[in-house]
């Protein structure tokens, strides 16, 4: 039942473009937006996100292609008609009401008795964890006090789709870790499907449902954060999302199941058929990825799983938790990246120690 | 470091001799409204408020400051409702040539007045238009539109876009966004504006010799009576009402100005504001 809602489209992109004179910002976006999930759009700047939301929201067309908002097409629909509502990057808090007037704003047109809106607009408050402070103005609160004053003012509309234009970005990084899962939260309880746009990979990992990674106007690709992170269908995906190691690599051979590359570096190994993404066959596969983490430096003593190869420290760059080793392997110019989770006992390597690194050949991404 | 008190003692006794100058001239004017003499000379004779009482039984002078009232009052708000439209779509709107029409818009700011008052002259006359208030009033907005558009310019750009969005996303309409978002955020800068184009038009005289009928405005019926020495006193006593009320207007502009900065949690002293 549950899943069954879930995987109605709120709303249909279908081959979205927008252009300014000659600047081409969206060429062509066509996605779905289930009801009640939380998605992001993720990309550099300048890809498009802000231009997408926008016209999701009404304040602008696109030049071709169409937007569908819960069954009904929106051209021509303006702003105030759709049942959409925006979290502004500048939170465009009203300056000159109270945090009252500002939450209930919406709600005025409505007409309520003065003891039901006064009940709304508390209620919206409390939500955002700001019970009680209706009465007071505006510009004496915060920077996230007026994040959850924005958040409560779009959620007291209970609209189809709360619109986030990188609402966490202005804030510092403790509060912004808090935030992201206290929008999260929110996000659940209220059932309301969420559209966010942000830079931050790992804001979007942490906090989606699903992520449109966009690049040029365009969505490079579309998935759970999980399918995103491990399987990206692109290099420039992979390096967005994370960080990778790439590696030239070629086909070799095919049988039961298995496919033979060649891999810079690492030498000849199998990986399954099943890693090749749907359409791609073996002999377009170009180059393969690891992640830091899919890769150990075996250290003294320890025993390596899978395969093996010999390599030196070129860099190691201590946090604390994890140390990120810089790792020159034979037969490849740049070094590697591999991290490593410092757990009690483990030694911290100075550059220039002999050492082999481990990997297993499951956790190659192929690519084109 | 040793050079710095002495230059700050120039920099004092520059800036004394400077409000000296420009404000002597303004205290003679109660002093000798007050004075018992039709002379305006030193030494003083005595204090008298017979002046003033002259005033309030001069109908000439009640005539021309109605009219006055009614110039100035049509001129502010009309050229503050012209200045803010091309205040805010000079700033909101990108147009073709938007840099000449907003340069001509502005024109009459450098322009001499004489020659603003000969060509409307000229052109009224062709048109075959009888002068009247209504003249005097085009003529005052002509000249006054370029001082609201320069006040009401850094209202609309202190206002930020996305909270007349915001409003428009919670479902208010363009007219109720105007009402209950933009018009209070720029109230401030409207209030100046009124009071600018008030002030200009209240004591501009070229523009409304030229332009009016036979309803004189306050600073022609002034300029008429300067050729009667006997009236001179009189003048002064007006003068002194006059600076009484700029100043007053002064007061009450900043005031609500500063109040409603201080509401938005601005520094009062650092945005759109006359003092
Ligand atoms: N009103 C406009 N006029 C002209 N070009 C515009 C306009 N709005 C956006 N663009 C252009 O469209 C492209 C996409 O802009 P957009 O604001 O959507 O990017 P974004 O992904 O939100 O970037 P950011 O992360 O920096 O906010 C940019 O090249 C931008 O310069
Ligand atoms: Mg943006």
């Amino acid at each position: 039942m549950t899943a069954a809602k879930a995987e109605k489209p709120i709303i249909t992109l279908d081959g979205v473009t927008r252009s300014f004179g000659s600047v081409q910002a969206l060429r062509g976006v066509s996605a779905e937006i289930r009801e009640g999930e939380f998605f992001s759009l993720l990309g550099p700047s300048g890809c498009g996100k802000t231009t997408l939301l926008r016209m999701i929201a009404g304040f602008d067309e696109p030049t071709t292609g169409t937007i569908t908002l819960d069954g009904k097409p929106m051209a021509g629909i303006a702003a105030n008609h759709r049942p959409t509502n925006m979290v502004f990057q500048s939170y465009a808090i009203f300056p000159h009401l109270s945090v009252a007037d500002n939450v209930g704003y919406g709600l005025k047109k409505k007409r309520l008795p003065k003891a039901e809106y006064d009940r709304e607009v508390e209620e919206a408050l409390k939500m955002v964890s700001l019970g009680g402070y209706g009465p007071r103005a505006a510009h004496t609160l915060s920077g996230g006090q007026r994040q959850r004053v924005a958040l409560a003012r779009a959620l007291i509309m209970r609209p189809k789709v709360i619109l986030l234009d990188e609402p966490l970005s202005a804030l510092d990084k403790k509060l912004r870790e808090q935030m992201q899962i206290e929008l999260r939260r929110l996000q659940r309880s209220v059932g309301i499907t969420f559209i966010l746009v942000t830079h931050d990979q790992e804001e979007a990992l942490i906090m989606s449902d699903r992520i449109a990674v966009m690049f040029d106007g365009q969505i490079a690709q579309l998935d759970s954060p999980e399918a995103l992170y491990r399987k990206p269908n692109t290099q420039r995906v992979a390096s967005f999302i994370g960080v990778m190691n790439f590696l030239d690599a070629k086909a070799v051979g095919e049988k039961g199941g298995k496919i033979t590359l060649d891999i810079q570096a690492l030498g000849t190994l199998d990986i399954p058929a099943s890693a090749l993404p749907e359409g791609m066959r073996p002999s377009e596969i170009s180059r393969v990825g690891v992640r830091p983490e899919m890769m150990s430096v075996v250290m003294d003593g320890a025993k390596g799983s899978g395969h093996e190869i010999a390599a030196e420290i070129a860099e190691s760059e201590y946090y604390g938790d994890m140390t990120y080793y810089l790792v020159s392997l034979p037969g490849k110019d740049e070094p590697v990246t591999i991290s490593m989770r410092n757990t009690a006992g483990r030694a911290v390597l100075e550059p220039g120690s002999k050492t082999r690194v481990s990997f297993s050949p499951e956790s190659i991404v192929v690519f084109r | 470091m040793a050079k710095g008190p002495k230059k700050l003692d120039w920099l004092r006794g520059y800036a004394s001799i400077y409000m000296v100058f420009l404000y002597a001239p303004v205290i003679l004017l109660p002093i000798f409204a007050f004075n018992n003499s039709t002379v305006i000379a030193f030494p003083l004779k005595g204090f008298t408020t017979e002046w003033f009482s002259s005033l309030m039984d001069n109908s000439a002078l009640h005539d021309a400051l109605g009219n006055s009232m009614i110039v100035a009052v049509s001129t502010a708000m009309i050229s503050t409702l012209l200045g803010a439209f091309a205040a805010r779509a000079g700033v909101r709107y990108r147009f073709p040539a938007k840099r000449g029409i907003m340069g001509l818009i502005l024109l009459p700011l450098v322009l001499p007045e004489i020659i603003i008052a000969v060509s409307l002259l000229v052109l009224l006359m062709r048109l075959g238009m009888s002068l009247s208030l209504w003249t005097v009033i085009a003529g005052h907005v002509l000249v006054c539109v370029p001082f609201s558009i320069a006040v009401l310019n850094s209202a609309f750009a202190g206002l930020d876009q996305s909270l007349e969005e915001a409003s428009f996303d919670l479902g208010e309409t363009s007219w109720g966004t105007f009402k209950r978002v933009t018009f209070p955020l720029i109230l401030p800068g409207v209030i100046s504006s009124l009071l600018i184009t008030f002030t200009i038009s209240l004591d501009e005289f070229i523009i409304a010799f030229f332009l009016t009928g036979t309803d004189v405005t306050l600073p022609v019926y002034i300029w008429s009576q300067l050729r009667f020495p006997a009236k001179l006193p009189g003048v002064m006593a007006l003068g002194t009402l006059l600076l009484l009320l700029s100043i007053t207007l002064l007061i009450v502009a900043e005031f609500f100005r500063r109040r409603s900065a201080q509401r938005r949690g601005l520094d009062a002293s650092t945005t759109e504001g006359l003092i």
